[in-house]
């Protein structure tokens, strides 16, 4: 049983919901794990002080040429268009296929040398594929960690995106397949619509939509929605930080018939209790309530 | 010409709140919205578009069933698991890497260039903004902020406009990248709650990574006083400027709602009042 826990806009309260939710989920169920898959900015290890007993780095696949066996093949009738067409008759152009192939120019001969560069690579093995000589192979290239603990009685997996790493789906990827095996899996997406989010919620049962009653919570929901349908995944509402301007998110669920799963209350104290790392629901247990229709839709589910 | 970019690790520390009332007290500039994947700086300007321009992330595979003889190397070749046992491709896992289509021995897979978003150069009470709207569900939005900024600067060059004003996006991957890179100066906003600091200090690393100067603003500043005093210190000890501490105010939400900045929202309050300290200080830094 997958869960996530996801919204357009960031700073809705995803993580809130997230470990709340699973913390009382520990308490009714075995086997309760907390993924973190907002690999970029991971905060739920602030809320559940987990203690990591295993820590894995992630590699991407990259390629590495060998210059001794890099025959310059170029001049190819690959242009990358995929029109054929004979490219190069007359200029002596040193070039290879590898390049060519390469649509994230992670590859480029200058000088009639090949040139890697790691970072734009997508590990997807084209170039190693399309090399006549055999002189390509792979090494890694870090894109971040996947620790893993138990915190506030329960299993808890995040991925820690490297310091200057441009791409996150794969850490994504390998941090929901640390957690896998668990029985029930509550997992806090990245903000946003595009790679990230659609890594994060591929293959889930269910999606909690969070979201706050202001415009820009309100439009970026719209977005999130949009993807959700996509996919064609099931989804409810969260209202986070609900009060006076709640009809916004309301007018919209009605007309597009998605239901509003619960409420949780604009409220100084929940937002302090909130800067200071603490689960509300150990700080302030009269708000369990705000969390039960949760744990029913996943009771449910199971 | 000078680049302003705001940013902020974490989301929702009001950042596009604060790039809206900067931008309503800058002159002569260019913004651009590089939070592509859920922009919402427009819902302040209220945009007039005057060009539209399709942006185009990369290709996407696609099999002929009637030229295909299922000889299952796609599959086996395919690293992103886009392609189904029957032979159809998955266009929200494809990646675009044409792998595929360069091994496909009976050439059944066409290989062509989709669009996936517009962006759009528009006038507002403030000036030109350019910003973009991404498909849904589509991929390499840091093609399109690097894309739209380079537009904006082309713009400012011909409009002799003497800076650009950057929203930026969550988090500290691709677009974030694309959104710094160039920039002379970044202001990340951040918020007093342990999240925040943490989110804050992980973008932080990334701009001294790339060598671009940056500074604090922190919102919500009294909502912790601890944790905003940690800040300061922290700061002051590593010698970054906090430029700004703007208080806890429902402010943020009811100009949202009224579609103003919060200077014009409410001119004299005390948020307008920190926002506009906030700029001095910026304006100074960038002569």
């Amino acid at each position: 049983m997958k869960i996530a826990v996801a919204s357009g806009k960031g700073g809705t309260g995803k993580s809130t919901v997230s470990t709340n939710l699973a913390y009382l989920l520990s308490k009714a169920y075995k086997d309760v794990c907390l993924i973190d898959c907002d690999v970029e900015e991971p905060n739920c290890h602030i809320f559940l002080k987990p203690n990591f007993n295993k820590s894995n780095p992630v590699y991407v696949p990259v390629p590495q040429v060998d210059t001794e066996k890099c025959i310059q093949c170029g001049m190819s009738l690959i242009p990358k268009d995929g029109q054929s067409s004979i490219i190069g008759d007359t200029l002596p152009l040193r070039s290879g296929k590898c390049a060519e192939v390469c649509q994230y120019n992670a590859l480029a001969f200058v000088k009639g040398k090949v040139i890697v560069f790691p970072e734009l690579c997508h590990g997807c093995g084209s170039c190693g594929l399309i090399c006549p000589s055999d002189a390509i192979s792979e090494t890694g290239r870090e894109v971040g960690v996947v620790e893993s603990g138990l915190g506030q009685g329960f299993d808890f997996v995040h991925g820690k995106s490297r310091i200057g790493e441009a791409m996150s789906p794969p850490l994504i990827k390998a941090a929901k397949q640390a957690g896998q095996n668990h029985n029930i899996q509550i997992l806090d997406c990245p903000p946003g619509t595009s790679c990230p989010v659609i890594m994060a919620v591929k293959g889930v049962d269910y999606v909690f939509m969070v979201t706050e009653p202001t415009p820009f919570g309100l439009y970026d929901l719209k977005l999130a929605v949009d993807v959700m349908r996509k996919l064609g995944l099931p989804f409810g509402i969260v209202i986070n930080r609900s009060g006076e301007n709640d009809n916004l998110i309301e007018d919209y669920a009605k007309a597009e018939n998605i239901e509003i799963l619960t409420k949780i209350p604009d409220n100084r104290k929940i937002a302090e209790c909130y800067s200071r790392g603490e689960l509300v629901l150990k700080a302030l247990p009269e708000y369990k309530s705000a969390f039960e229709p949760l744990v029913n839709i996943v009771r449910g589910l199971l | 010409m000078k680049e302003l970019v705001i940013i902020s690790g974490k989301g929702g520390t009001g950042k596009t709140s604060i790039t809206a009332a900067m931008a309503n007290l800058a002159k002569n500039k260019v913004m651009v919205d590089c939070d592509v994947d859920a922009a919402d700086l427009h819902l302040i300007l209220n945009p007039q578009i005057q060009k539209t321009t399709d942006f185009y992330a990369g290709k996407s595979a696609q099999i002929n069933p009637e030229i295909c003889v299922k000889c299952g190397r796609c599959v086996e070749v395919c690293r992103f698991g886009a392609i189904s046992k029957d032979f159809a491709v998955d266009e929200i896992s494809c990646e675009g890497c044409g792998t595929c289509f360069y091994q496909c021995p009976s050439n059944a897979i066409k290989f062509e260039q989709v669009k996936s978003g517009e962006w759009f150069e528009s006038d507002t009470r403030f000036g030109k903004l350019i910003h973009a709207r991404l498909g849904i569900a589509e991929e390499n939005s840091g093609k399109l902020v690097s894309e739209i900024k380079n537009y904006a600067r082309l713009v400012a060059k011909q409009n002799n406009n003497d800076l650009i004003i950057v929203d930026g996006s969550p988090g500290i991957g691709c677009p974030v990248i694309a959104s710094i890179s160039g920039a002379h100066l970044v202001v990340i906003v951040t918020e007093p709650t342990l999240s925040g600091l943490h989110d804050a200090l992980r973008v932080l690393k990334l701009t001294q990574h790339f060598k671009i100067p940056a500074s604090i603003c922190i919102n919500k500043y009294d909502l912790n006083l601890e944790l905003t005093k940690k800040m300061e210190d922290f700061c002051m000890d590593k010698g970054i400027e906090i430029v700004g501490k703007i208080p806890y105010d429902k402010i943020f939400t009811q100009a949202m709602i009224k579609e103003q900045t919060i200077i014009e929202y409410e001119p004299d309050s005390e948020v307008s009042a920190r926002i506009k300290e906030m700029w001095n200080i910026i304006s100074f830094n960038r002569k």
